[in-house]
């Protein structure tokens, strides 16, 4: 039975494979599918190095405060960081003081409310409250940046390429594509997906915060500093992983050179295997 | 069961002559992977994969149950209770990384086992039974895969929820009701989501039921072996401990260095980014994937683009998709020749390694990319090569094929020379 009916089965799926791919295999060539700016325009990210890179990799930790700065004084006006908590500030090397000064200060405060008397006030954050949520009301949605490096390819990589990607329209694609102008409102930056997004260049023009480290600026280091900032703030415990992970590594070498010399010496009387 | 060779269990204590009366539990382990198991002298490390299945289950288990005492089954909280596994829970991280990569782990060593099992033809008679529930082993995990991909609720989660009950939807007539039905709404949400934590729970325990079933059918006929010649005395033999355990222990070694190397350096590689961001069911990704251990047969669902005789592309699409895997229960009545291993079959093993292999590789290639050209048509070639090979290729191969010689013995192939199976040839107890 299963030798009858399954080459029958087969055939059945065999012809309708070739029905679609010859179907296909048609329209590619009557009607080719037509190109688009994202398809021809889009870039990879830029190729750029992270002291946590690799296997060896480490945060640095002045970048990563100075990273903090520039979220703090440029992109926390749009933007949320809802899974980092001020206490989590401390692995960046600030002290127990200095979080909670952080805490204080911080533009957007902690909203309460007072069950007795029905109102709604607001108060300062401490260590322990995750950094208040934004709300935005401009245009675009500006995402949760907690997570955001984690949540594209290429991750530190892609936001430093966003962040110094901005330019004006080619004009190869508005010749080539008429109907791919920009949009009012909108900016071009080759590095986004469909090449036009709501946020205009958030790191416009040099020494936009001042680093208390002397550290020069530029659009480019800061631009580096925050994207090494948003790496730590997706993984905060990546170094902690790292060294876990050779530590992991030896043990389980040792331990399978060991299992090899077993497994030799169990086998030393039987030939093969 | 076993050979008529076995050694028996002699309990050497008083505590376990008494508990061998009164439960022989370490009578049984002693039987099942201790020195009462005779195995055949030459198995090669492509049977190193069973034990390493076994212990990745266990390793799901374990580190998923912890997870569990942390992550909240709720649309609402789902994603967020995921990062405060990730971030505030002692080695959360680990634990997390540890099992969403220790599924792909599991399902490396069961593609291995699999691809073993068709090489060496472990499907076929006495062994059937062992394959049979080993495609069922096979179908569970992915069921369970599926719906553990979808806890963190994060885009993939929710779209490839959609995507893949949207498949019911394809089944005429009952297909949109059975469809709701199973999502407990119209759209995954938080009914689908709590369901879907409760099975995943749930069947890895089922599939721990079936592998003891596997392991039981797997002892009657005994382990199969790289000359598919059946073990004809003792000397073809040697019991499962020490030899195997000590094999399977080195075995075990180089899979953890390879898993932890990934768990440790790279553990978001084999997954998607798109799943770092909160599921958002009013924002459709660019390119809905599933996970990369089911990326073969999302191509042959993916490769039926044209109605064909009145039945719906999406219809024939599924019905091949589940029909890929549905073949393997036919492969012991399909593959007729009376030669086990691939090494003795010249023309089977050259579909094997030219045209088994390369489909696979394409598809799986195919079933990661976009759904576009020339992606579409490669992966339906690929699935047109794939379906014949099992239901016409493998028939017509066992029946032109001139298998080369065996050797004669299991001994004989290791030691040139096999005087003893000569004298004592019995055949094998069962």
């Amino acid at each position: 039975m299963v030798r009858l009916f399954g080459p029958l089965v087969g055939l059945f799926f065999a012809v309708a494979l070739i029905w679609s791919f010859g179907n296909g295999a048609y329209s590619a060539i009557s009607e080719p599918a037509a190109p688009t700016a994202e398809h021809e325009f889009h870039l990879h990210p830029k190729d750029v190095k992270f002291a946590s890179d690799g296997a060896l990799g480490k945060f640095d930790k002045q970048q990563l405060q100075r990273g903090f700065q520039v979220y703090k004084e440029v992109c926390a006006a749009c933007h949320s960081m809802k899974h980092i908590a001020f206490r989590d500030l401390a692995n960046l090397g600030y002290s127990e003081a200095e979080v909670k000064a952080i805490a204080k200060s911080w533009g957007t405060k902690q909203p309460t409310f007072d069950e007795k008397s029905g109102e709604r006030a607001e108060r300062d954050n401490i260590p322990s409250d995750y950094i208040p949520t934004v709300y935005y009301a401009g245009q675009g949605v500006p995402p949760d940046l907690s997570l955001i490096t984690k949540a594209r390819h290429d991750g530190g990589a892609y936001v430093y390429s966003l962040l110094t990607g901005y330019q004006e329209q080619p004009a190869e694609l508005l010749k080539k594509f008429p109907d791919s102008k920009t949009p009012d409102g909108l900016y071009y930056n080759p590095y986004f997906a469909n090449l036009n997004l709501a946020m205009p260049a958030p790191i416009a023009s040099d020494d936009q915060v001042t680093y208390s480290d002397g550290t020069k600026a530029t659009v480019d280091q800061m631009a580096k500093d925050v994207s090494a900032f948003l790496i730590w703030s997706a993984e905060p415990s990546l170094d902690k992983r790292k060294q876990t992970g050779w530590a992991v590594l030896g043990f389980l070498l040792a331990a399978t050179v060991l299992a090899y010399l077993a497994k030799k010496n169990v086998w030393a009387d039987k030939k093969g295997a | 069961m076993s050979f008529a060779w076995a050694k028996e269990y002699k309990p050497a204590s008083g505590l376990t002559q008494w508990l061998d009366e009164k439960l022989p539990l370490p009578r049984f382990v002693y039987n099942a992977v201790g020195a009462g198991y005779p195995v055949p002298r030459n198995l090669n490390y492509m049977w190193n994969f069973g034990v390493l299945a076994g212990f990745c289950l266990m390793l799901q288990i374990v580190t998923g149950v912890i997870l569990a005492m942390h992550y909240a089954p709720n649309a609402l909280v789902a994603f967020d209770s995921t990062e405060h596994i990730m971030r505030d829970v002692n080695w959360g991280w680990m634990l997390r990384y540890a099992h969403a990569n220790g599924a792909s782990a599991f399902f490396v060593v069961v593609y291995l086992h699999i691809f073993r099992g068709f090489f060496y033809s472990s499907y076929k008679a006495p062994r059937e039974m062992i394959w049979l529930l080993g495609v069922v082993i096979f179908l569970l995990m992915m069921a369970t895969a599926f719906m553990g991909y979808v806890l963190p609720w994060g885009q993939m989660s929710f779209w490839g929820a959609k995507v893949i009950t949207g498949l019911f939807g394809a089944i005429p007539l009952v297909g949109e009701p059975l469809q709701v039905w199973l999502l407990g709404g119209f759209a995954p949400d938080n009914a689908a989501l709590n369901r879907f934590f409760s099975l995943h729970f749930l069947l890895p325990f089922v599939i721990a039921g079936v592998i003891i079933l596997h392991i039981w059918a797997l002892h009657i006929p005994g382990s199969s072996n790289p000359t598919g010649v059946e073990v004809k005395a003792e000397s073809d033999t040697v019991p499962f401990h020490p030899y195997y355990t000590a094999k399977d222990g080195f075995g075990l070694g180089i899979f953890l260095l390879i898993y932890c190397g990934i768990l440790f350096f790279a553990p978001n590689a084999l997954g998607h980014p798109d799943n770092y961001i909160p599921a958002n069911p009013l924002s459709t990704p660019a390119h809905i994937v599933p996970e990369w251990y089911f990326w073969p047969f999302y191509a042959i669902l993916r490769a039926f683009t044209y109605d064909f005789l009145f039945i719906p592309a999406k219809l024939m699409g599924v019905l091949a998709m589940f029909g890929a895997i549905l073949v393997w229960f036919f492969l012991p009545w399909l593959d007729t020749s009376p030669v086990r291993s691939g090494h003795y079959r010249p023309l089977f093993r050259k579909f094997f390694w030219f045209g088994l292999i390369p489909t696979m590789a394409v598809l799986f290639y195919c079933g990661g990319a976009p759904a576009e050209e020339p992606y579409v048509m490669l992966s339906q070639l690929a699935s047109l090569y794939y379906f014949a090979h099992f239901l016409i290729i493998l028939p017509l191969v066992s029946s032109i094929e001139k298998p080369e010689p065996l050797p004669f013995s299991i001994t004989e192939s290791i030691l040139g020379k096999d005087e003893s199976a000569v004298l004592n040839a019995t055949p094998a107890a069962a």
